[in-house]
């Protein structure tokens, strides 16, 4: 094995010591792991439904953007050491708009935005289950102040509080003024009115109306999402960014789509403004329970990629092909999906590509329901990307006893149950002459690998995100990351890290973050998104060394761990 | 002997018990763990009545409000439809003549209809009572049972009575639409029917999610 010894890079070496001449640009001209001309997905970015909003936020304040981007040109010439001696105010100024109108000051606009989004903040939480799932709240209400949906609780008795909530948006959105704040009691709530946006904080941690049960020292953060004819909040006390926050209500919105579709949600208010919605998302709440606690473990929603599931390319084109084969009359998307939101193949019309929010919600749709593990399944679904004002027909069945993978046959005509039910018959006889059920259910069984496979000594476990195929690949969590409160921890830097080189005016292309249970290392090109945990005391030459050598495995194994080839009908 | 190929619809509110009468009677087991129907299942089930195999095929549907504009899809070319409602919820009963009168006014050959007072096993909860359903079924010209999918009572004898329903319909109306055809010979047991298997998907499957808990009630 000489290769081992003199190995073939994929990409430039990081130079150690000056990050800048590592243009995102010669990366990906050596081709960045992962890359593919393929068009099966959508290549999309995180955050790109919220972000004209957010970024104007950053431009707000003459003398605050700029000291801003001085800071961020800084801290990307110098590796961006954020080590956690950083003062607070580095987060406020962030978000310079709502410090200034703070009226009670600096200290105070810090407590309530600052810790926010700080690492220490995360690291020092504890972490009771029960504790973390009141650390957010989501709520649903019309425009008239009904209430849809609740996260916790029941809706009914919160009806005062979607009452309050809906005369506080109303009151936002009747000032032409962008920023406002009022006081409520010991609250204060300043808002950020950037449509279809309203921001939201809560500067004090006192009880607000019927939220009491979660409240805990500090402050909460009230993020309200509205979409006519619904407004979404959410009431966080957790570590997520703001942006964050907003995308899980962009997420919960569009399940609500994929339920009902845009134009027939929005015909029921034209037609009665007080429209009681529950009655139509009947049985729809635990799907919104369920993508709302996924959005809190699983990275794809955050990325705006998926995971594969890990198996030889020679197996995944049998797959391909087997299903590919079957045809049936407007059939757009063929999807099948591996335990855990792992994605097996796609295969699609010529002309049509999935979006990744798409898939999540397929996913989550699957996820969250055992009900057709026990029979062939004809449904409706709305995949508000792909479009948001009518239905596809989705035909879902399980291909084995043991339920390791859900075959997804997606059909823009209602009446083809039959044709469809007989092409999965055909797709599972030539899957299981290939012995590709049996290839699936190994790789289920294996587990995603071990970041020992690897062979880089203090790298505890990453994420990278192939940009051009939107998908990602990771390894698995290993000690000392398997207590679930543990995890959940690292989940937050993960949010951090990537809140960090995300959100800026001119995002940081690479950040080296030092906290006291391990240092971090996030990095953006034009052609991936690489986030990567050490242990605490590695230094920074030897994680870049670390990099370069993952991104060599990462090349290496690119056939097994994503799909670069997809089949179309 | 002959077969014959029927098709049933499966009505009702949700959460009166649908599903959990049709995977008892498929797949010969209870859960109280069934997840809601999402859309609509369809199974398949073969079995031995009299002088016919039978097979039928199954829609069971998801009953909520907003997949109602998809019913004619699965009930359009029913031979049976099953009208479940829950005998502890008024409201199920109403909902079921509702679902009637909709069957009434869009299905244009015979339909057989049998109505089906789930949940038994919660008697002292009872909010319909027997003489009334039985007096609405037979206003209808419906067969009328009913059972617990919980404790299995009356389910079989429910099937039973449909797939008798149906071979009669098949001699005396040659446009009902059923498939009949000459077959294989098979044993009958004491209760007049075999089960020779279970369709295409087999309904005994490890349930990967177990503590599934969801809609309780349809009142709730
Ligand atoms: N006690 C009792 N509960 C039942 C019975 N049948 C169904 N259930 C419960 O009623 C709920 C709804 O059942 P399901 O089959 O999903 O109803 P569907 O929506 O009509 O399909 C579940 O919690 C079942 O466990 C029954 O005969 N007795
Ligand atoms: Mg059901």
């Amino acid at each position: 094995m000489a290769a081992l010894t003199e190995p073939t890079l994929p990409v430039q070496p990081l130079p150690p010591n000056d990050l800048e001449e590592v243009t995102p640009d010669d990366l990906v001209e050596e081709g960045a792991p992962g890359a593919s001309e393929d068009h099966m997905l959508i290549a999309a970015e995180s955050y790109e439904d919220i972000n004209v909003a957010i970024d104007e936020q950053y431009h707000r304040g003459k003398d605050e953007k700029d000291k801003t981007k001085n800071e961020i040109e800084q801290s990307a010439r110098e590796l961006s050491i954020d080590d956690r001696s950083t003062t607070p105010s580095d987060e406020g100024r962030e978000t310079p708009k709502e410090e200034v109108s703070s009226a009670e000051g600096k200290d105070r606009s810090n407590s309530m935005l600052g810790n926010r989004d700080r690492p220490q903040h995360v690291e020092e939480e504890c972490y009771s289950p029960e504790w973390r799932q009141r650390q957010k709240h989501v709520f649903i209400l019309s425009e008239a102040g009904k209430p849809i949906y609740t996260r916790h609780g029941n809706e009914d008795k919160l009806v005062t509080t979607m009452g309050v909530m809906q005369a506080l948006v109303s009151f936002v959105q009747d000032n032409d003024d962008n920023i406002r704040f009022m006081i409520a009691g010991s609250h204060k709530f300043v808002f950020l009115n950037r449509p279809p946006v309203i921001l939201v904080c809560v500067s004090h941690s006192v009880c607000f109306f019927c939220f009491h049960r979660f409240m805990i020292a500090g402050s909460h953060k009230f993020v309200f999402l509205n979409r006519p004819p619904v407004i979404l909040v959410c009431v966080s006390h957790s570590a997520e960014s703001t942006q964050q926050l907003l995308l899980h209500l962009t997420y919960v919105y569009n399940q609500i789509i994929s339920v009902l579709t845009f134009s027939q949600l929005s015909k029921i208010f034209e037609k009665k403004s007080n429209y009681d919605l529950r009655r139509l998302l009947t049985g729809t709440e635990k799907f919104l329970d369920n993508l709302i606690n996924l959005m809190d473990r699983d990275a794809m929603f955050l990325l705006s990629a998926v995971r594969c599931l890990p198996l030889a390319s020679s197996v995944r084109d049998i797959i391909g092909q087997s299903i590919a084969q079957c045809k049936a009359k407007d059939l757009v998307f063929a999807i099948l999906v591996g335990r855990d939101n792992q994605l097996v193949t796609v295969v699609r019309m010529k002309e049509h590509s999935l979006h990744p929010a798409d898939l999540h919600l397929v996913f989550n749709l699957v996820d969250a329901s055992t009900s057709f593990q026990s029979a062939e399944s004809w449904t409706p679904i709305c995949l508000p990307k792909f479009n948001s004002n009518g239905y596809l027909h989705a035909h879902l069945s399980y291909l084995d006893e043991e339920c390791s993978a859900c075959l997804l046959l997606l059909s823009a005509d209602r009446d083809v149950f039959f044709e469809l039910s007989e092409a999965r018959q055909k797709i599972v006889t030539r899957l299981n002459k290939y012995n590709c059920l049996q290839a699936i259910r190994e790789s289920l069984a294996k587990g995603s690998y071990k970041v020992a496979q690897i062979g880089i000594p203090d790298l505890r476990h990453f994420m990278y995100k192939s940009k051009s195929t939107a998908q990602y690949t990771s390894s698995e969590l290993e000690a000392p990351y398997t207590e679930e409160g543990e995890r959940h921890r690292l989940f937050g830097m993960y949010q951090y890290l990537h809140h960090r080189v995300h959100n800026s005016a001119r995002p940081l292309k690479i950040l080296f973050h030092v906290g006291s249970k391990e240092t971090m290392l996030g990095w953006i090109t034009s052609g991936f998104e690489l986030y990567a945990t050490f242990g605490p005391l590695v230094t920074k030459p030897a994680a870049i060394n670390a990099i370069n050598k993952l991104l060599r495995w990462i090349k290496k194994e690119e056939d097994r761990l994503f799909i670069l080839n997809s089949y179309t009908y | 002997m002959k077969s014959i190929e029927a098709k049933i619809v499966v009505l009702g509110a949700q959460g009166v018990g649908k599903t959990s009468v049709v995977i008892r009677y498929v797949g010969k087991l209870f859960s109280k763990h069934v997840s809601p129907t999402i859309g609509a299942s369809f199974f398949t089930f073969k079995m031995t009545v009299d002088d016919y195999r039978v097979k039928l095929q199954l829609w069971d549907t998801a009953g909520q409000e907003r997949f109602r504009s998809m019913a004619p899809m699965y009930y359009r070319k029913a031979n049976a439809a099953l009208l479940v409602y829950d005998i502890t919820c008024r409201e199920s009963f109403e909902n079921i003549q509702s679902w009637v009168d909709e069957l009434k006014k869009n299905v244009e050959g015979t339909i057989i209809m049998c109505v089906i007072g789930n949940k038994t096993d919660l008697v002292s909860r009872r909010e319909v009572t027997r003489e009334k359903a039985e007096q609405y079924a037979d206003s209808i010209n419906a067969l009328y049972y009913e059972t617990s999918a919980l404790t299995n009572d009356g389910i079989q004898e429910a099937f039973l009575q449909v797939s008798l329903s149906l071979i009669k319909l098949s001699q005396t109306d040659k446009s009902s639409g059923l498939t009949v055809y000459d077959g294989s010979a098979s044993l009958l047991n004491a209760d007049g029917i075999i089960e020779d298997g279970i369709g295409d998907m087999n309904n005994h499957r490890r349930r990967r999610d177990s503590e599934d808990s969801n809609n309780a009630s349809c009142c709730s």
